[in-house]
């Protein structure tokens, strides 16, 4: 048996992920994977760096880690609102200015996907999709049709993903899985204020997947991100667990959850 | 010159034509010269849709969309939808004239019984009236909003797609009208906006005229372009007189790409000035499409 702890969109929230650690601490698990964007969102980027680095965490480059490490000039988000645009570019600028050049330099050392043989299981890790880092896949958007040909194009038998920010597991009827581990960095538009990973177990060919809540300090993330001058939509989203922001890229099931 | 051609990369949008030029309305900017009575495409049948949605599962196909004409013309739309939504998330494009309480209960019903979004894609011209009215057609006004309050009632939340035909420094100014009228006359607090270049194509092309020389697309420009952002590259239509390589140029006899999805040429030449209108502004067919650059945010709610 291998168990695996995966998550992604870290969004600078260095609470969630400290939490997210410790908890994956008491699991016994083997590995550790982070699909990518450590920044965004939340405050002091570079906090989120050692954590990362000291429980050995493996990562791969998601597009805000692509954008830093490329110096670009946005976020490569994929948002098509003027308003979402907006405060994406808010946040990168921030994070831009306060990530270290030596930071920074790590980030482009990240490769972009990874594939891992796990009890004769072929496992592929992407930020996005499999065919663009900054490629959403929304639960209620993708055809189960268009998730097998996504895993015949990563030649993958297991396909795990963030970049959406809410989570979500389909086994196919091929028997192949998607799982799209969630975020750390902010809670998932259902007014609830934590935030999740995933939980993958492998055992005779066989996983199982568990989404793991973490609670974490979200008043002192708050406090800090008010401290920083973020805007005030990005810490009511941390402080209600309801999206301000980012709405437009929503397919309407995910959409009609949410408040706004 | 030869115009560049593109590959389909991957059938990531299916469109069904479902009631091929048959709309009650007659708007300005028709794209394709929809109206009353117009006949250059036909309906399809429940047993057409079913056949092609087999094949395009089989090509991996990531969403559907409905178009005409009108689709709510269709007596067998709902039927269509409700088998597409077993196979992929769908989309409808309407001009909710015809969406009596009776279709908004269906159509909720539908939604709620799928694990796929079903979206449904409102045109609306102008936050003004009369404005909107004179391109849509006497009284389409009031009955779109009407239709917008019966769809929110139930729980649905609809995209509404408006024409742009304004300057692009006005943008947040009718944005922010539009918002109000929405929530104003059809209840609709959080609204869903999407906005469309105007395509010189059909009556538009004809409003319009074909007075100034238009870019086409060629080999150069695609040179270091994300070719993904075409539809041809990622889209196919089904009609009732066969398969084309987009929504916009189903009037262009050299677009037609075979009888059946599965017989479909894989490339096509961008031969057409709406192919530069795609290539400008990218994937606007799509639910959601590139920002306009340029274009200045409206204010966030709570702001000044």
């Amino acid at each position: 048996m291998r168990r695996l702890a995966i998550f992604g969109g870290i969004y600078s929230n260095h609470l969630a992920l400290a939490a997210a650690l410790a908890d994956v601490a008491r699991r016994n698990v083997d590995a550790i994977y982070c699909l990518g964007d450590l920044g965004a969102f939340g405050p002091a980027p570079d906090r989120v760096f050692p954590l990362l680095r000291d429980s050995g965490v493996v990562t791969i480059q998601g597009n805000y880690d692509n954008s830093l490490a490329l110096g670009l000039p946005d976020c490569q988000c994929g948002y098509t609102d003027p308003r979402d645009n907006s405060f994406a570019r808010l946040s990168y600028d921030y994070t831009f200015r306060r990530t270290s050049p030596k930071n920074k330099a790590w980030l482009a050392t990240l490769p972009a996907s990874l594939h891992l043989e796990i009890e004769d299981l072929r496992v592929a890790l992407f930020h996005g999709s499999p065919r663009k880092m900054n490629e959403f896949l929304w639960e209620s958007a993708c055809s189960d049709a268009f998730l097998e040909y996504l895993l015949d194009f990563a030649r993958a038998d297991v396909l795990c993903v963030t970049h959406t920010g809410i989570k979500w597991h389909r086994a196919l009827p091929s028997g192949r899985h998607v799982v799209n581990v969630g975020a750390l960095g902010r809670p998932e538009n259902d007014g609830g204020t934590n935030v999740w990973y995933a939980l993958l177990t492998f055992a005779n060919r066989f996983l199982s997947v568990e989404f793991i809540p973490v609670v974490y300090d979200y008043h002192a993330l708050a406090a800090e991100m008010q401290g920083e001058h973020l805007p005030d939509e990005f810490i009511e989203t941390i402080l209600t667990g309801w999206w301000t922001t980012c709405l437009e890229i929503l397919p309407h099931k995910e959409r009609a959850r949410g408040r706004f | 010159m030869n115009p560049p051609r593109v590959q389909l990369s991957h059938l990531d949008n299916l469109w069904f034509q479902v009631t091929g030029t048959l709309c009650n309305l007659a708007c300005t900017h028709c794209f394709n010269g929809s109206g009353p009575g117009v006949r250059t495409f036909d309906f399809l049948s429940p047993a057409d849709v079913r056949r092609e949605l087999g094949h395009a599962a089989r090509l991996g196909v990531r969403e559907i969309f409905f178009t005409g004409g009108e689709p709510f013309l269709h007596p067998a739309l709902l039927e269509m939808l409700a088998d597409s939504l077993r196979v992929a998330p769908v989309t409808v494009l309407t001009n909710a004239t015809l969406l009596p309480e009776r279709i908004a209960v269906r159509l909720a019903e539908i939604e709620r019984a799928s694990s796929y979004s079903l979206e449904i894609r409102v045109s609306l011209d102008s936050p003004n009236e009369t404005a909107n009215d004179a391109i849509r057609g006497a009284g389409v006004f009031s009955r779109v909003l009407a239709s917008i309050e019966r769809l929110c009632r139930h729980g649905l939340l609809p995209l509404v797609t408006v024409v742009r035909n304004w300057p692009l420094e006005d943008e947040p100014e009718i944005l922010a009208s539009f918002t109000r009228l929405l929530s104003d006359r059809a209840g609709y607090h959080r609204p869903r906006l999407k906005f469309l270049p105007a395509l010189p194509l059909g009556r538009e092309l004809v409003r319009i005229g074909a007075l100034h020389d238009e870019p086409f697309v060629t080999e150069e420009m695609l040179g270091g372009f994300d070719s993904d952002l075409l539809m041809c590259s990622n889209s196919r239509v089904v009609t009732d007189r066969g398969v084309w390589v987009c929504p916009l140029l189903v009037e262009m006899p050299d677009a037609r790409l075979g009888s059946h999805l599965a017989d479909a040429a894989p490339s096509y030449a961008l031969r057409h000035r709406a192919c530069y209108t795609c290539y400008e502004f990218g994937v606007f067919c799509s639910n959601v499409s590139p920002a306009i650059e340029g274009a200045t945010p409206p204010a966030a709610p709570g702001e000044p």
